[in-house]
């Protein structure tokens, strides 16, 4: 009971500047000291990415075809078919997930059998490995629903990945605007529906973008569930039906398949991370600049 | 109004998409004279490459057609053309007995070959030599008159054609070989040895031919004294070699009949002999 | 409550969203199953733990050279992991000024963005050969535990993060008033108080690191052996079925689904123990 005052009425104290004394500089030592590692072996990391690939990036590179087995050439039709395949993923599981993630936080009272046992489900459906996805793409969609190796198997394998991040974030979302807007709407004698579409989902519009966002940058990193699904060809997709080569598989198949692809792996590897990188800076732009916009709390 | 006008564009993108999957997806077309369709050939990750840039220049000749290539092992190669799964399958082998009711169409040969690192003392190495560092016999390189260096082993994963055949050569089993390093495809072989002076392994002789002229440091060691050439192949010296076949259920017809010939023909020759396998005497 | 028509359609569209989604698992785990049994039926499901070797050509499909393999890696990376992300969050909460924490928040958060075959990618061309000097042949359960220690980490680093964020203000400012150091505080205090949410990262952190793939795949050497040291070269559960699945064919084929099978329980006898133990502690 006292601890929720202080909770409330203290800002958290500047942390970094208590309890000093003799004793601590051991431990002050172990912690500078891995915080330094830590952060040193990400810039190894990400300057060999850098160092390596930036001098093969070229407008040239990012829309020729590969050629000799991706040695030479750029990755053009890679690009496409990757975005092909976001596209599959978004446009199945935005839908789905957006509908889930309503029924969970509007719909259903938090302790129903129903949405506790959806929540499990998606619980775990978030930790199942990325190639057991890929097992699954490859038995439910190539096979049984003859997609065999296509853009359109891979988007939907993808679509199962990114379901629960989709779910939890746009949850989220919808838990944070405030009961009074509920309340209000249902004052003034509004449907469900309508209190749904015109207040509640705009207001909760953040959140989702954020589950978005989050969704498309972990189906870019995928790879494990497409090698099964949406295959190898690097030729330019004509159709959802093509097998089309994403660009994680890409970088894949240039490190480990082909001699002398080192290369052009590097380059790969760095407009991967670079698209990541702008997927991240779009989301803290968004949420940062969405939520300043929503409708003032009453 | 902006969120619907977002959900609009997400709904419109992929109502366009799947009709676009709608309009490609025809079945291969019998008329021979315009070719159009499409093929789907899978199997050996030998062959692959070959039959994959045959593909391109078959495509470039004849706009409306579209040929996937897809690797995934010889006798995978077979089991799909047999349910029906791909048109053509990619095979680096002759047909077993049990397969003797597909059609198989050899484009051309290739063999194996013991690969080292370029800067790897070693030129030769005898039967048995290989079999003990294959088995775990000789560990050393200074056992057969290299630098004092542990061997690093490499292998074949199972279910590949090329392993086969080296076991059937060797008459050794899988379970008897101390690898330390499994690889999957030929290209994968190569790598690893080009990437470890003191590794040894064993992949198709065209890529291991074609990488070593590219620039990538790797030698192929004669086997039985007869060096690991293409004319040793086309005269049949060398001990191991294969064919490599396009592999068909039915007899072929329509735009299967005219990718196979057209892949069996002079045409692609040079395709063949640039990636440095045999082309078969007409 | 209200008596809308549209809400009755709304409320049926959205309960059919949530079945799809809830569903997926069981239909994972049911599609598994199916593939599974071939095998099981033909070979029956303890030779998968007493053959001699995993030798599918030969018959023999005993997978628990490759569980170790699994179970090593897993170890291995998160006690490396686990308390250098945990000091990574003590770091950016109680000893980095904040402008400095902000900037090592977003490092992390960008860690945790790069792709899996990035991180293969990196340790193929770059750690790799360095163990390989040290110690030959390179690829090896070491490199392999290096690379997913450094994948896993972020995610420890993240939820230690949030949950050390959330102790209460009050117990600090109790502490300093107490005269505590500055780590005594943080040893008998904080953490104690962030366990569950401690415990939870490494929960997440664990799961991640047995359902890896790619990485492993590019650099752990892909041997079937139980390894007798570091830098012997492993094959864990999931490179195995990524490395062979193409090639795969009937009882082979089935078996890689047995060992897919055998991945989705042990992640649910995680979420289990992790469920099971926190159940008690959330009062706490």
């Amino acid at each position: 009971m006292s601890e929720h005052s202080y909770r409330n009425s203290y800002k958290s104290p500047p942390c970094h500047k208590i309890g000093t004394s003799r004793r601590d500089y051991l431990p002050t030592f172990i912690v500078w000291f891995s915080a330094i590692f830590v952060s040193a072996v990400f810039f190894w990391i990400l300057s060999s990415i850098i160092w390596h690939g930036i001098g093969q990036i070229s407008w040239e590179f990012l829309t020729a075809s590969p050629q000799n087995a991706g040695r030479a050439g750029g990755i053009g039709p890679i690009l496409v078919s990757t975005a092909l395949i976001l596209v599959v993923c978004i446009a199945v599981a935005l839908p789905i997930g957006l509908g889930a993630a309503i029924m969970l936080s509007e719909f259903t009272a938090t302790e129903s059998l129903f949405g506790r046992l959806v929540r499990r489900s998606l619980d775990i459906l978030a930790g199942v490995p990325s190639i057991v996805f890929g097992l699954f793409g490859f038995v439910l969609f190539s096979n049984v629903l003859g997609l065999g190796f296509s853009i359109l198997a891979g988007g939907l394998t993808l679509a199962c990945m990114v379901l629960p991040i989709l779910i939890r974030s746009t949850e989220e979302g919808f838990r944070s605007v405030p009961q009074e807007y509920r309340m209000s709407a249902a004052a003034l004698g509004l449907s469900r529906t309508t209190t749904l579409f015109r207040i509640l989902l705009p207001a909760a519009f953040p959140g989702l973008m954020v589950g978005m966002i989050l969704g498309i940058g972990r189906a870019i990193a995928e790879t494990a569930a497409l090698l099964y699904t949406s295959g190898y060809v690097d030729r330019m997709p004509t159709s959802l039906l093509d097998s089309g080569r994403a660009l994680s598989i890409h970088i894949f198949d240039l490190s480990m398949n082909v001699a002398g692809g080192n290369e052009k792996a590097y380059a790969s590897a760095l407009v991967l991370v670079s698209i990541l990188l702008i997927i991240n800076l779009i989301s803290f732009y968004l949420s940062n600049h969405w939520l300043r916009r929503r409708i003032m709390p009453i | 109004m902006r969120p619907f006008i977002l959900i609009l564009l997400i709904g419109l993108i992929s109502t366009v998409a799947f009709s676009i999957a709608d309009e490609s997806s025809q079945d291969q077309n019998k008329n021979e004279k315009e070719l159009s369709g499409k093929l789907i050939i899978t199997g050996s990750s030998t062959v692959a490459p070959l039959v994959s840039e045959i593909a391109k220049r078959f495509e470039s000749q004849h706009s409306d057609v579209r040929i996937d290539v897809q690797m995934g092992g010889s006798s995978r190669g077979i089991s799909d053309v047999r349910q029906g799964v791909s048109n053509i399958g990619m095979a680096s082998r002759s047909l077993k007995e049990n397969e003797e009711d597909l059609f198989a169409f050899p484009i051309a040969l290739d063999g194996i070959s013991i690969i080292v690192h370029k800067d790897n003392p070693v030129t030769e190495l005898t039967d048995e030599q290989i079999i003990s560092i294959y088995t775990g016999k000789i560990t050393n390189w200074k056992e057969v008159g290299g630098k004092d260096a542990p061997i690093t082993v490499v292998n074949k994963a199972e279910g590949r054609a090329t392993l086969e055949l080296f076991l059937d050569h060797f008459r050794l089993k899988n379970s008897d070989i101390k690898p330390h390093v499994i690889i999957g495809d030929n290209e994968q072989g190569v790598k690893t040895v080009a990437g470890n002076q003191n590794a040894i392994g064993y992949v198709s002789i065209g890529t291991a031919e074609y990488d070593s002229t590219i620039g990538i440091p790797i030698k192929l060691l004669p086997l039985d004294g007869i060096s690991a050439s293409i004319e040793n192949i086309r005269n049949g010296t060398f001990p191991i070699y294969r064919p490599l076949n396009l592999v068909t259920n039915t007899l072929p017809e329509g735009l299967t009949k005219a990718f196979i010939d057209y892949a069996g023909s002079k045409e692609v020759a040079d395709i063949i002999e640039g990636q440095y396998f045999v082309t078969l005497s007409k | 409550m209200s008596h809308y028509r549209s809400d009755d359609i709304l409320v049926w569209t959205l309960r059919a969203c949530a079945i799809t989604a809830g569903v997926i698992v069981l239909l994972i785990t049911a599609f598994l199953v199916i593939e599974s049994i071939p095998v099981l039926r033909s070979v029956g499901l303890i030779r998968f733990f007493t053959d001699p070797s995993w030798h599918p050509a030969e018959n023999l499909y005993n997978l628990t050279p490759m569980l170790w393999g699994t179970l090593f890696a897993m170890t291995g990376s998160v006690l490396i992991a686990t308390p250098l992300g945990i000091l990574s969050a003590i770091f950016s909460n109680y000893y980095a000024p904040p402008t400095l924490a902000r900037f090592y928040r977003t490092l992390i958060g960008l860690l945790a963005g790069i792709p899996s075959v990035v991180y293969g990618f990196w340790g193929l061309v770059v750690l790799v050969p360095m163990i390989g000097k040290l110690e030959p042949p390179g690829p090896s359960l070491l490199a392999g535990i290096l690379i997913l220690s450094i994948m896993i980490l972020p995610t420890i680093a993240l939820v230690a993060d949030s949950s050390l964020s959330n102790v209460p203000g009050g117990y600090i400012i109790a502490a300093a008033s107490l005269g505590l150091s500055r780590w005594t505080t943080i040893k008998q205090v904080i953490i104690p108080t962030a366990k569950s949410g401690l415990f939870t990262g490494v929960i997440l952190e664990t799961g991640r690191a047995i359902g890896e793939t790619m990485a492993v795949l590019m650099v752990c050497g892909n041997v079937v052996q139980t390894p007798g040291s570091l830098f012997e070269p492993v094959r864990t559960l999931t490179a195995n079925i990524a490395l062979e699945m193409s090639y795969a064919l009937g009882d082979h084929r089935s078996a890689l689904f047995v060992s897919g099978l055998l991945l989705m329980v042990i992640i649910f006898g995680l979420i289990l123990a992790a469920e099971w133990i926190s159940r008690g502690r959330i009062y706490e």
